[in-house]
């Protein structure tokens, strides 16, 4: 099974699309930061003006951790689609290529065959948001420098001192490599269903776009489908920002996203191990 | 027929929606067989062939490989099957040794450095081993995909229509090494075309499907020495020729005269006599081309049992 995953990877990081993800990434967040670190402060102050009739703010507000909590907020669409143009191919790029019909008449199995292949993707996932956790936190460090972490949650600021943030950091990008896995997961799906990689892509995109809209929408109707929609937990990562920290809310977030990961593998698997290869 | 069955396939249909690929087919390929799977374009040779290699699931029926059961014993079956389905496609980012040595690692067995040299040497592209597959042509592809079916030393060769698209000289490549691997290495080869010509030089037994059915199996020798041969001689002065014949019973046998070039229907070994005739009379005989052509046999073969 680590000779196929070894194998999957090797195919991944050979294909040039692979990188658009990690290219995006450190080309997107240095532009962030760069602007940030020369108009941010006049943001900061318009953001906070109310306040500083009230109070008086004193540090370096403009931080790596300020501006990495910033850039994690891009995770409901931008990071998504860097995810799907790798694991929408993971099956269909096979079907494209032709070279289904290399790998099935070998002696491995189907369920090999796909496991590996979703591993691998999962793996693509976990190093593209570590790419980002590096790009974001590591530039945001050299540009911005430390300080405490000022985030606004539900109306409220909160501040964290310096040696309070990290921890969260890690565990809210652990987060994000979960809520990924998802969209992963629902690419590599459509990728089991179809002959090319554009439809995985497309169509993935398109549910967690519907999907951000109804629950943005505050219609009844919608309020009542929103807990039922995965894209409502994908923001939990902040849950990792408040004071208390929420567990048990962070469990069932973690929860839901494990069992669509598992849903979502569990049927793709079904579909390719019944598929007929007629490419 | 004492001979071990490589290959025993009963009643074996694939039904796509409205249309039966393949239809109740039966067939055996023993051990050592160069065995010619012939049919016109969509007959169902790949649907077959796709079924062979578990690449599809049969509607009914059972495929047995080396006396067991595909649907059972898959894995431990493909070990032992090298195969081309359909056109050569491999990962064109990677070249040609990348392509093996991943598919050696899924083989089921160790492949070597030296192993894959070997088989690129087998097939003529160890000089383009470190090219990207992409800058392939057809040819080299094809022969690639001759590399990847035998990396594994497999003992049964399954080749969907490996000659199609390569130049004359790729073709008698091919045929060369089929040959080589089944009277040297003493490889099974289940050899899909839709060639006539190409299984007769070839294949020992043969089967004849059309739309998804089994219309004639047998050995090649005795299934094709009963036909006549089409023959197409291309000669420096028609009239003459057909003057010439007029008085003859070579007549008879003539089909077409036309652009220079005289089709006649002959019985084996009349081909060399004709020719010597014409030459002798002072006709220049440019070419002598046999065109038997599948569909031309396939015809006979359902008109015989239709008849």
């Amino acid at each position: 099974m680590i000779k196929l995953i070894n194998i999957e990877l090797y195919k991944i990081f050979k294909k040039w699309r692979t990188y658009i993800g990690f290219i995006a990434i450190a080309i997107l967040v240095p532009v962030i930061e760069f602007a940030l670190q020369i108009e941010g402060h006049k943001s900061l102050d318009f953001m906070t003006r109310d306040l500083q009739q009230s109070f008086i703010f004193v540090g370096n507000l403009l931080n790596t951790y300020f501006v990495s909590y910033l850039i994690l907020n891009s995770l409901s669409v931008h990071i998504p689609f860097l995810i799907t143009l790798v694991a929408g191919d993971l099956l269909a790029g096979e079907a494209t290529a032709g070279t289904y019909r290399l790998i099935l008449t070998r002696p491995v199995s189907r369920m090999k065959i796909v496991s590996s292949k979703f591993i691998a993707g999962i793996i693509y996932t976990f190093l593209l948001i570590l790419w980002l956790a590096i790009v974001s936190l590591g530039l945001g460090y050299l540009l911005l420098g430390t300080g405490e972490l000022m985030v606004f949650r539900g109306g409220i600021i909160m501040v964290f001192a310096k040696n309070d943030i990290l921890w969260r950091f890690l565990l809210a990008y652990g987060f994000a490599v979960l809520s990924m896995g998802v969209v992963a997961s629902l690419a590599f799906l459509f990728s089991a269903l179809v002959e090319n990689a554009i439809g995985p892509i497309i169509t993935t995109m398109a549910i967690i776009i519907i999907f951000l809209i109804i629950s943005a929408i505050n219609v009844d109707l919608f309020q009542t489908i929103k807990p039922y929609l995965f894209t409502s937990y994908m923001g939990s990562w902040s849950m990792f920002f408040d004071k208390p920290i929420d567990t048990y809310e962070i469990v069932k977030s973690t929860l839901i996203m494990l069992g669509h990961i598992a849903g979502l593998f569990g049927l793709a698997s079904y579909i390719f191990y019944k598929k007929d290869i007629l490419t | 027929m004492d001979s071990e069955k490589v290959i025993e396939i009963e009643n074996l249909s694939k039904q796509f929606k409205d249309l039966k690929a393949v239809n109740n087919l039966n067939l055996n390929v023993y051990k050592g067989d160069v065995f010619g799977f012939l049919g016109p374009n969509g007959a169902g040779k790949s649907t077959t062939i796709r079924m062979l290699v578990s690449l599809i699931a049969p509607t009914e029926g059972s495929i047995k490989v080396f006396g067991k059961t595909l649907k059972q014993h898959r894995t431990e079956i493909l070990s032992n099957i090298g195969a081309i389905v359909e056109r050569p496609d491999f990962y064109g980012y990677l070249s040609a040794f990348k392509n093996l040595e991943i598919m050696g690692k899924i083989s089921g067995k160790e492949i070597s450095k030296n192993r894959i040299m070997e088989v690129l040497e087998l097939v003529g592209l160890e000089k383009r081993c470190k090219s990207k597959v992409k800058t392939f042509s057809h040819g080299m592809k094809q022969r690639l995909g001759l590399a990847q079916a035998l990396l594994h030393d497999p003992e049964l060769i399954i080749l969907d229509e490996p000659t199609t698209g390569l130049d004359p000289q790729g073709m008698k490549e091919i045929r060369d090494l089929i040959i080589y691997l089944s009277k040297e290495k003493q490889k099974t080869i289940f050899l899909s075309s839709h060639v006539l010509y190409e299984v007769e030089l070839i294949a020992n037994r043969m089967i004849i499907i059309d739309k998804g059915s089994a219309k004639v199996e047998g050995n090649v020798e005795e299934l094709l020495d009963s036909k006549n041969v089409r023959v197409t001689f291309e000669v420096d002065d028609l009239e003459k020729t057909k003057l010439l014949l007029n008085n003859t019973l070579w007549i008879d046998k003539l089909d077409t005269a036309v652009n220079g070039k005289l089709i006649f229907n002959l019985s084996h070994g009349e081909a060399p006599q004709l020719n010597k005739y014409l030459v002798q009379n002072d006709i220049m005989v440019g070419a002598m081309i046999p065109t038997r052509s599948l569909e031309e046999y396939f015809l006979n073969i359902t008109q015989k049992v239709s008849g």
